[in-house]
């Protein structure tokens, strides 16, 4: 197959330089040149309705929005038609730039002149944005290069993150800020923002909520250490069908929680808080039980997902009263008598992970989450031992419930009643479905 | 006719339970072993000291135990496609015997050597002896695909014949009248290298704590069943407890032998029920081989995929986006991250060649999903350097299971470098013993130095930062993160859009392969091809012109489809979750299925975070909305990001 033979339909160069550049993820089944021959033979016969020159826009529309992005490109080479359709604006609404440099990563990166043609011809289009970086500033800072140009573009929906290092914590603040106020400026229509990992601050948030706050109804910022609990408070007090959010435990406060349960706040749907500790011996403030009655009384079906990263000493202020929390994630050793507070204060739990524990067997703590978390339908347990017999009682009283099981075959504890090879019969047999312990190689 | 046979030892590096060798040696007038060593690569290769001493004291008793036959071992300097027309026609060769070689690389070049001697007029036999089964065999059972979870690899086992038994070692009696002609000059032309011949420095180095060999390892073998057999069973068939498994090199340890062949892995099969039956009544259920069949698992998933050590390109390694971190990864392997319990675990590894499987979880985990984020291809690496049971199929498998990159691993346990190790030996004596320096640090710090006050770290003589270095990372902020990235990761490929934590990942007990219709591994040769070119600027790739691209991209869609439908294509009557294990439609291109979620706010929310109800699906062509209809009720996204 000739590249003559090709060259008269082959469209501007930027699909060219596009295939060259995506061709590792993406393929089509044959070449350009084939696929032309192909579709254009059954053409040359006039009887033939079949003349895929002629689908109507729509279907093309249809077929091309189930294609990546390479083959997309490739099949724009095929006609006028097709080509026309590649352009069409529906096709550019999202679109994801992945940033990084072959020093840092193992993955390939937009192509600089995909970017460009993008920011030329389709970024009035682009509505749903995501910034996939890499651990190097360089990615971090292409991404704000190109934030700083969406000058004309209205984004709903807009992710940065990152992949690897956070990345964009090592930019100057100013500079990231900047970028950013750029989207929020001239978006005005925001309604999802995922920032976690940034160095954005209190004052950028305003512009944030100046701009978009009709229409803001998600936004993760976990990290993000320039923002004040003044600063998140002020976005939940302004924007009102705010319904999802993320942040770390630092800036949870009674007031955020009391604005997020006004009269004319939307229900929230997900809350979701980290608990990381700086430094050992860290001290935490405590939420009032009245905060989170009133959080539970205005959207009654929140889910509040906690992960926690501390030690075992920092877990005082945490679980002593009762707490709406739906998923806990415990990221470091738990102390026993902190699961059991657990047991007590967290009726609506859903799912528990805990990583591990000390060097008991969490037996008794087991039996009560069991008991008094009635909707408990997922756990996985990691370095916890746990005895068979207690496991298998654990089990027995969550039922088929348990849609979610995992436990490490080294923490179980056979005993008189159990041993390891029953335990997969009699946990199976309770559950109503075949399961078994989660295995690492013992080699 | 007389025949005149050549035994080829690779692995198999013994003279018992060595059918291939007992072929050899069947009615023939002559029978020479030998052994290609190539002098030149092994100071060049990136297998460490330790393996290479093993390897040579291997090969010495392997020598002496064929000098007992009045045999001996025949050294070759070189490579074995280059050499072997020469000894064949020298030798006047008629027979050439050895044992199979199940992966990839080692198949391709024994089809080499076959076709070599095919044309030489040579006749090949070989024979399986360095696994349990004959692999193919598990493989037809599992409808020609390797099974890709363990559970699923032991039901299919536990359905077989039993291995074979052990045959007897060769002996005199089997040589019968087989004579090994030795010229006068053997030892100068054949005997077996000094380690300072092949370039290494052996004045500073340490007595082996792995002695190289079959006899060494068939005496560990007797103790097995002699004096030591209570420490045996528990070795072998009490499950590894988290709080006290023995770190140290043990006098039973048998994997090193297991690896270069010095031991039979279906003697030890045998042994191990022997074993068992001394102890207690009945025969041992299939779990209790768990270590050999983890091995054997591992040479099953790699016999047919010659990528299965690199993420690129193999279809069942999830594309996860690592690190590169040159500085990072140099602290790890050097022992210098900073974490007692990750520095001592990689100093003994460096220094004796072994370390337990626990140790092995702790610095795979801290390496790549738990603390560093660095590709698993990395520490798999340094393992092949310095670990001397290192398999290729069994260190990339083992790397693959810590990383979470295949066969259905539960990521939300990370091993903590602080606590893990504490648990374990809470006195911290393993850690004195590999770093002497933080010897006079007490137990209660031992473990995270660099908590210790000051004056502490005075009156042990190691200040944190000056003696000893501060831990490389904040490990709470690091597992922060990467707890975050594999939820990310697994959602997308799972295209599971809950809260749930745990469901991202499927249940590792559904087998669920269907590692698509061709070889998902038979990577054709243009793949190397990508690989080279992926490192080259991107603007440059692709200028081939004319006719070899489109065969190019023809070849890399059959792969792309291999992607598509590998590993996390569910048996549908097993999802009991309600959620779909899909695939990733395009591999390790983690991209965010913005269409997906308009229908169902959870479903929204959790997937990567941002984009509004009013996706792009809710356009206002009818056509699109119905697009949108279906696609929710598929529950699956639609990426429209490339």
């Amino acid at each position: 197959m000739s590249n003559t033979q090709n060259s008269s339909l082959r469209p501007p160069r930027m699909k060219r330089r596009l295939s060259r550049d995506c061709e590792d993820s993406t393929s089509s089944c044959e070449g350009p040149a084939d696929s032309y021959k192909r579709v254009r033979q059954p053409a040359e016969d006039p009887g033939d309705l079949s003349n895929w020159a002629r689908l109507p826009q729509e279907i093309l529309l249809h077929i091309f929005q189930y294609l990546p992005l390479l083959d997309r490109a490739f099949a724009s080479q095929v006609c006028r038609s097709w080509n026309q359709a590649f352009h069409m604006p529906e096709l550019w609404r999202c679109f994801e730039f992945e940033l990084n440099q072959p020093a840092s990563s193992y993955l390939k990166a937009t192509h600089p002149d995909l970017i460009k043609q993008i920011i030329k011809k389709h970024s009035n289009h682009l509505q749903y944005v995501s910034f996939k970086v890499d651990s190097s500033t360089e990615s971090a800072e292409a991404a704000c290069d190109i934030l700083s140009q969406l000058v004309n573009c209205s984004l709903k929906t807009l992710g940065l993150i990152s992949t690897a290092r956070p990345s964009f914590m090592e930019l100057p603040k100013s500079h990231f800020i900047s970028a950013l106020t750029v989207v929020f400026v001239n978006s005005k229509s925001l309604s999802s923002l995922k920032i976690d990992d940034t160095p954005v601050d209190d004052p950028s948030l305003k512009v944030l909520v100046a701009n978009n706050s009709d229409t803001l109804k998600l936004l993760k910022m976990s990290s993000c250490p320039h923002v004040s609990p003044a600063g998140i408070l002020c976005v939940a007090d302004q924007c009102h069908g705010l319904r999802e959010l993320a942040l770390n435990y630092h800036l949870l406060s009674d007031e955020l929680l009391l604005a997020l349960s006004s009269e004319k706040h939307v229900h929230l749907e997900h809350l979701r808080i980290d608990v990381v500790s700086e430094n050992p011996g860290q001290q935490f403030h405590t939420i009032k039980k009245s905060s989170w009655d009133a959080m539970v009384r205005h959207s009654p079906k929140f889910n509040l997902v906690m992960y926690f990263f501390l030690y075992e000493d920092e877990f005082g202020p945490f679980f002593r009263d009762e707490i709406p929390v739906t998923h806990l994630y415990f990221g470091r050793s738990v102390s026993k008598e902190v699961l059991g507070r657990v047991g007590m204060n967290c009726p609506r739990l859903v799912e528990l992970v805990v990583c591990a524990n000390g060097l008991r067997p969490l037996d008794e703590e087991l039996i009560r989450i069991a008991e008094r978390c009635q909707h408990l339908s997922a756990i996985g347990l990691g370095e916890c031992e746990v005895s068979c017999s207690a496991f298998v009682e654990f089990v027995k009283m969550c039922g088929r419930r348990l849609s979610q099981l995992s436990i490490m075959e080294e923490v179980l504890i056979p005993d008189h009643k159990y041993s390891l090879d029953e335990i997969h019969w009699e946990v199976s047999k309770h559950l109503g479905r075949v399961w078994f312990p989660d295995m690492m190689p013992t080699w | 006719m007389p025949i005149n046979s050549i035994h080829w030892f690779r692995k198999g590096l013994r003279l018992h339970d060595n059918p291939a060798l007992l072929e050899a040696a069947r009615g023939s007038q002559t029978l020479r072993c030998v052994y290609f060593l190539d002098p030149w690569f092994a100071g060049a290769s990136n297998r460490g000291i330790n393996r290479w001493r093993f390897l040579l004291q291997c090969l010495e008793d392997l020598d002496s135990s064929l000098r007992k036959l009045n045999s001996c071992l025949f050294v070759i300097r070189g490579q074995p496609a280059n050499i072997f027309p020469r000894l064949f026609k020298e030798w006047k060769v008629s027979r050439l015997t050895f044992e199979c070689d199940s992966e990839p690389f080692g198949k391709e070049r024994d089809a080499a050597i076959k076709k070599l001697a095919s044309e030489a007029g040579v006749e090949v036999i070989t024979k399986i002896s360095h696994t349990l089964y004959d692999l193919d065999r598990i493989m037809e059972l599992n409808s020609s695909q390797p099974p890709l979870t363990y559970k699923r690899f032991q039901t299919l086992v536990s359905s077989m014949e039993p291995p074979e038994p052990p045959l007897e070692p060769l002996t005199r009696e089997l040589l019968g009248n087989c004579v090994t002609p030795v010229s006068e000059n053997h030892k100068e032309r054949y005997g077996v290298p000094l380690l300072d011949e092949l370039g290494f420095d052996t004045e500073s180095l340490a007595p082996a704590v792995w002695p190289g060999g079959e006899s060494e390892a068939l005496m560990r073998l007797e103790r097995h069943l002699g004096p030591d057999s209570t420490a045996a069973w528990q070795e072998n068939f009490e499950r590894p407890k988290m709080n006290s498994s023995p770190l140290l090199a043990s006098p039973l340890g048998l994997s090193p032998y297991l690896r270069f062949g010095c031991l039979s892995c279906r003697l030890f099969y045998y042994k191990l029920t022997e074993l068992f039956k001394k102890v207690k009544n009945g025969s041992p259920s299939i779990s209790l081989y768990d270590k050999l069949l983890w091995r054997e698992f591992f040479y099953t998933a790699a016999s047919n995929n010659p990528r299965f050590d690199r993420m690129e390109g193999n279809p069942i390694c999830i594309r996860i986006p690592w690190d590169r971190n040159p500085e990072a990864l140099a602290k790890w392997a050097e022992a210098k991250t900073g974490f007692p319990w990750i520095d001592a675990i990689m100093t003994q590894l460096r220094q004796e060649g072994w370390i337990h499987h626990l140790a092995r979880h702790a610095v795979a985990c801290f390496l790549t999903r738990g603390d560093l984020w660095i590709s698993w291809e990395e520490g798999m690496k340094v393992f092949e350097e310095l670990l001397l049971d290192a398999d290729w199929s069994v260190n990339a498998g083992s790397w693959l299971c810590h990383s979470c990159s295949s066969f259905f691993q539960q990521f939300f346990h990370c091993y903590c470098p602080v606590g893990f190790g504490r648990r374990i030996d809470p006195n911290g004596d393993f850690i004195r013993r590999y770093l002497p320096i933080l010897q006079d640090f007490p137990a209660k710090y031992i473990y995270d130095p660099w908590n210790a006050p000051e004056e502490v770290q005075r009156a042990a003589k190691c200040v944190i930062g000056v003696d000893y270095p501060k831990p490389m990372v904040n490990h709470a902020e690091a597992s922060r993160l990467n707890i975050e990235r594999m939820r990310q990761i697994y959602q997308q490929l799972s295209r599971y859009r809950g809260l749930s934590l745990l469901a991202t990942v499927p249940s590792n007990h559904m087998e669920v392969v269907s590692v698509s219709e061709a070889q998902g591994a038979a990577v054709p040769p243009t793949c190397r091809r990508t690989q080279s070119s992926t490192s080259s600027h991107p603007g440059v790739r692709r200028e081939q012109p004319g006719p070899s691209r489109p065969k190019y991209r023809g070849t890399r869609h059959r792969h792309a489809l291999n992607h598509r439908t590998s590993p996390y294509t569910t048996q549908s009557n097993l999802t009991e979750n309600g959620h779909e294990f899909a695939v990733p439609q395009q591999p390790g291109r983690l991209f965010w299925p913005i269409g997906g979620g308009a229908g169902k706010r959870e479903t929204e929310a959790e997937h990567n975070g941002c984009h509004g109800d009013d996706g792009p699906s809710t356009s206002s062509s009818a056509l699109k909305a119905q697009v949108d209809k279906k696609r929710r009720e598929d529950g699956e996204g639609v990426a429209f990001s490339s």
